[in-house]
Order: C-alpha cells, then structure tokens, then sequence
C-alpha cells in the first residue's frame, strides 16, 4: 500500500461530532493529549494519527476526538508543544467551527520550571508552576517565581506528564 | 503625598519606579538624623524575621531598624530555622508568622520563596533574598549610596564585578539601574559566572548600553561606579578553573592608579579578600558608607510600607 493511499484511509475515518486537531508536528500528537489532559481512561473515542504526509508541513500528526467539542480556553495549551495545529469542531460531520491554538499570557501548571531552585520545584508546597509569555515568535515563556527563560523545543519538553 | 509602599510586598526592584526610589529615599534622608534614638513610629506593631539561610548583617540591620522604629521583632535564623520549621513547609510556617506579624521579612534559598510567600501571607512580605535571584533592600542601599555620593544615579558608567550569575546582590543592583539612566553598564566576569539571559534581556528591554567583559584593566579608566561583588570557589566544577581567575578580579591600589580621581568603590559585604585592605584608606572606598547606610534604608521602607511618619 502507498504512503498516499495509506494516508488516504486514515483521512476517511470520518467523526460524525467532536474535535479534529489537525497540523500537528510530525511526532506530537502524544504530547498534545497528554497537555490536554487526555490519557484514553476517559472512555472516549480518540484516533490517533501520525507522521502522514502534509502539503503544509511535510510530515504532520493528527487527533481526532470523537463526543468531545473542546473549547478555545481548554486547547490553547497545545500550542505549547504545537504551535502550528489548527482545531476544527465537527457536527453532524462538518466542520462547524475551526481556529488556531494560541498560547495565552499566563500558563499555569502547564510547564515545569527547568530551575532546581526554584520554589515551584520544591517538595510539598502548595504551588503550581506560572509563566508570563515573553515572546510569541519564537515562544519564549518567563517563570513568574524564578525568572527562568524558557523557550522553543524546551517548552514542549517541561510540559508536566498527566500521571494515573 | 501618595505612599507608593502602603501595605505592599517588596519582592523584587523591579516592583518600583525611580519616583518610588526617590520618596524612600527622602525617608531615608529624615531616617538618618535618628539613628541614635528610639522612636514611636512603629509601636504596637511587630515585625517577623524569617531567614531561613544564616545571614548577619542583613538580619542585624533588619532587627536594628524595625526595634529603632518602636516594633516589636520575632522570629528565627539558620540552624534554628530548621528546628522551628521540624518538616512543615514554607506555606504553613507563613502562615503562622502571618497570625503574630504585621510584616514577614523573608530569606529562602529557593528562588521565588518570597513570592509565594506573599501570595500566602495577608500581611506585606519583604524578600531579604530570595536564592540567586532579588535583594531589593540592598538594591535600594546601593542606589541609595550612589545617589547620595554623585547626587544623581543617571549618566554615570557603572562596572558590576565577580559572580554576576549567582549573586543576588549583583542582580539586583543591576535590575536597579534598569529603573534609571545609566551612560553604560559593564558586566564584569568570568564566563562560567556571566549574567543570567533573563537578566541581560531585562536590559535589553529596557535599552540600557551595556557590555560583557572578562577584565577590568581596560575599561577602568572609563568608570564611575565599581560594584564588587565575591567569586565564589564552590561555584567551579574545577577548582584549578578557580585558582586561574580569582586574582583578576582582585580590587588593589594597583589597578585604581589608572582610575578616575572620582570613582567610587561599593561592595555589599562581607568581603573576603577581593578588595585589598589598603584600598580601604583611598578615597575610592565607599563600601563602609554604604554599610551605614543599611539600617535608614530600611528604617523608612518598614515606615512606607506600615504607613508610619518620619
Ligand atoms: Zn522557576
């Protein structure tokens, strides 16, 4: 089977309502569940599909997320780890809405701070991580507490892994 | 007049405006002519020292303004710190110095500790050091310092000396000057210890000259400002890395023969051995000045911020 036609099948699997995050970079789609909080313990449908040729970006992943209508403030945060993805909200299996994820000013308990020393990193303290975004483009993020820069690929690697 | 201070946490320099310096400084004028009395300012209010790393001087002159003031003090230092915490967390020992203060002085060696604290606490928080990060109250002594020796802190050329990558102090004297006009500010350091990106973006956002230099010798008939700060050895993974460096950031009689008749030399202290003994007697010294300077400092921030007059 071609790479084309295999991309071709995996484009039809059509969701009748919910949420299709498309233009992820080749390799993310985990990440992006994993920002937003999905781990598949949830029940619902969610097709993950990845590195299938894009005229876009070359090489891209895309989430499809069956029931589930996610809203702008709940899909910003994957913009951390994919700044190109593009959400479209599906009923009655068209597109009824579609937008960019945008990284807000503030994240909060999104990302770690990289600093050992810094009091968000430290054991037993009721704290949540919080950056102020510096710059859009590239994304470079500021600890409130430490000051620390944070920027690019580094982002998407502090991005706090959802345990149980 | 509007009290820029009132009821507010001192977390970091850049929390402040030159206009805000400029009115703690006032106090700061009215504060010295009392250094020899006990005044009324703060009675009935008590003031909590919470260093959770050791420090003298700073604590000392901590405890030393708020008693000068009529406040009552509490609280603890290093070792203590340890016994009095017994495993409780930051957030609940503050919460516990909130219940008996009206103002949480704080040192912590996590940075960011003095604003968490501050979002926990009711009363204001003052950050007496906060890991490598801020030192806002020694940041006002320095400024305070050079403005009452050059009677302006804008058009000087400053030069910031030693570990500029783990010194509070260094940080925070030059997160000051960002508040004003300066004609330029060398960082002076080895590599290993150059300032931190989101301290050099400050600057940069700010547009503020400055320049990253590994020597003083070539740039220290330009300067007007000397902040010497101390390179620690722990801070080498090589101790022989150490041994190579330590003695070109040495301040002697030596280096000042090149030296603008008016350029003053600062240094939070303690000091160790990186400025010679006998550049104390020149006329360049203004480390001990600056010293004296720490308990008015003070003594006028704990006014502002509990609402008192001078
Ligand atoms: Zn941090």
């Amino acid at each position: 089977m071609s790479s084309e036609h295999a991309e071709h099948t995996l484009k039809v699997t059509k969701i009748r309502s919910g949420t299709v995050i498309d233009h992820i970079p080749a390799g993310r789609a985990l990440e992006v569940l994993n920002v937003l909080g999905l781990t598949g313990r949830e029940g619902l449908r969610i097709a993950v599909i990845m590195n299938v040729e894009s005229r876009k970006l070359g090489r891209k992943d895309i989430v499809k997320i069956e029931g589930k209508k996610l809203k702008p403030e709940e899909v910003n945060m994957i913009a951390l780890v994919a700044p190109t993805a593009t959400i479209n909200i599906i009923d009655d299996f068209n597109v009824v809405q579609k937008f960019r994820a945008e990284v807000p000013d503030i994240v909060e308990g999104v990302v770690r701070c990289p600093n050992p020393t810094c009091i968000t990193n430290k054991s037993r303290e009721p704290i949540k991580t919080r950056f102020v975004v510096i710059k859009r483009s590239p994304l470079v993020l500021q600890c409130c507490y430490c000051g620390t820069l944070i920027q690019g690929d580094e982002v998407a690697k502090l991005v706090i892994k959802h345990h149980s | 007049m509007h009290n820029p201070f009132l009821g507010k946490d001192v977390i970091s320099i850049l929390d402040f405006d030159r206009k805000a310096l400029e009115i703690l400084f006032e106090y700061t004028d009215r504060a010295r002519r009392y250094l020899n009395t006990k005044l009324r300012v703060l009675e009935g209010k008590v003031v909590a020292l919470a260093f959770f790393e050791p420090s003298t001087r700073t604590r000392l002159s901590f405890e030393v303004a708020a008693k000068r003031l009529g406040a009552d003090v509490i609280g603890f230092t290093g070792e203590e710190a340890i016994s009095v915490a017994k495993g409780e967390n930051l957030a609940d020992t503050i919460r516990m110095l909130n219940s008996y203060a009206n103002l949480i002085v704080l040192r912590h060696r996590f940075e960011g500790a003095a604003k968490f604290a501050a979002e926990i606490a009711d009363v204001p928080v003052v950050n007496a050091g906060d890991g490598k990060q801020h030192h806002p109250t020694q940041a006002m002594i320095d400024l305070y310092t050079v403005r009452t020796l050059f009677e302006t802190i804008d058009g000087l050329t400053y030069a910031v000396v030693g570990d500029l990558r783990y010194g509070r102090a260094a940080t925070s004297f030059i997160y000051g000057l960002t508040l004003f006009k300066p004609r330029k500010i060398y960082l002076i350091s080895p590599p290993l210890l150059r300032a931190r990106p989101e301290v050099l973006e400050t600057l940069r956002m700010k547009g503020i000259p400055f320049e990253e230099r590994s020597g003083i010798e070539d740039v220290i008939s330009e300067i007007d400002v000397l902040y010497v700060t101390r390179i620690q050895k722990e801070r080498f993974p090589d101790p022989m890395e150490y041994e190579k460096v330590k003695g070109s950031y040495r301040i002697t009689v030596d280096l000042l023969r090149n030296a603008k008749p008016e350029l003053k030399i600062l240094h939070p202290l303690p000091r160790v051995d990186e400025i010679d003994f006998r550049v104390d007697e020149t006329k360049h010294a203004a480390y001990f000045i600056q010293a004296s300077y720490g308990v008015p400092v003070r003594m006028a921030l704990l006014t502002l911020i509990l609402g008192g007059e001078l």
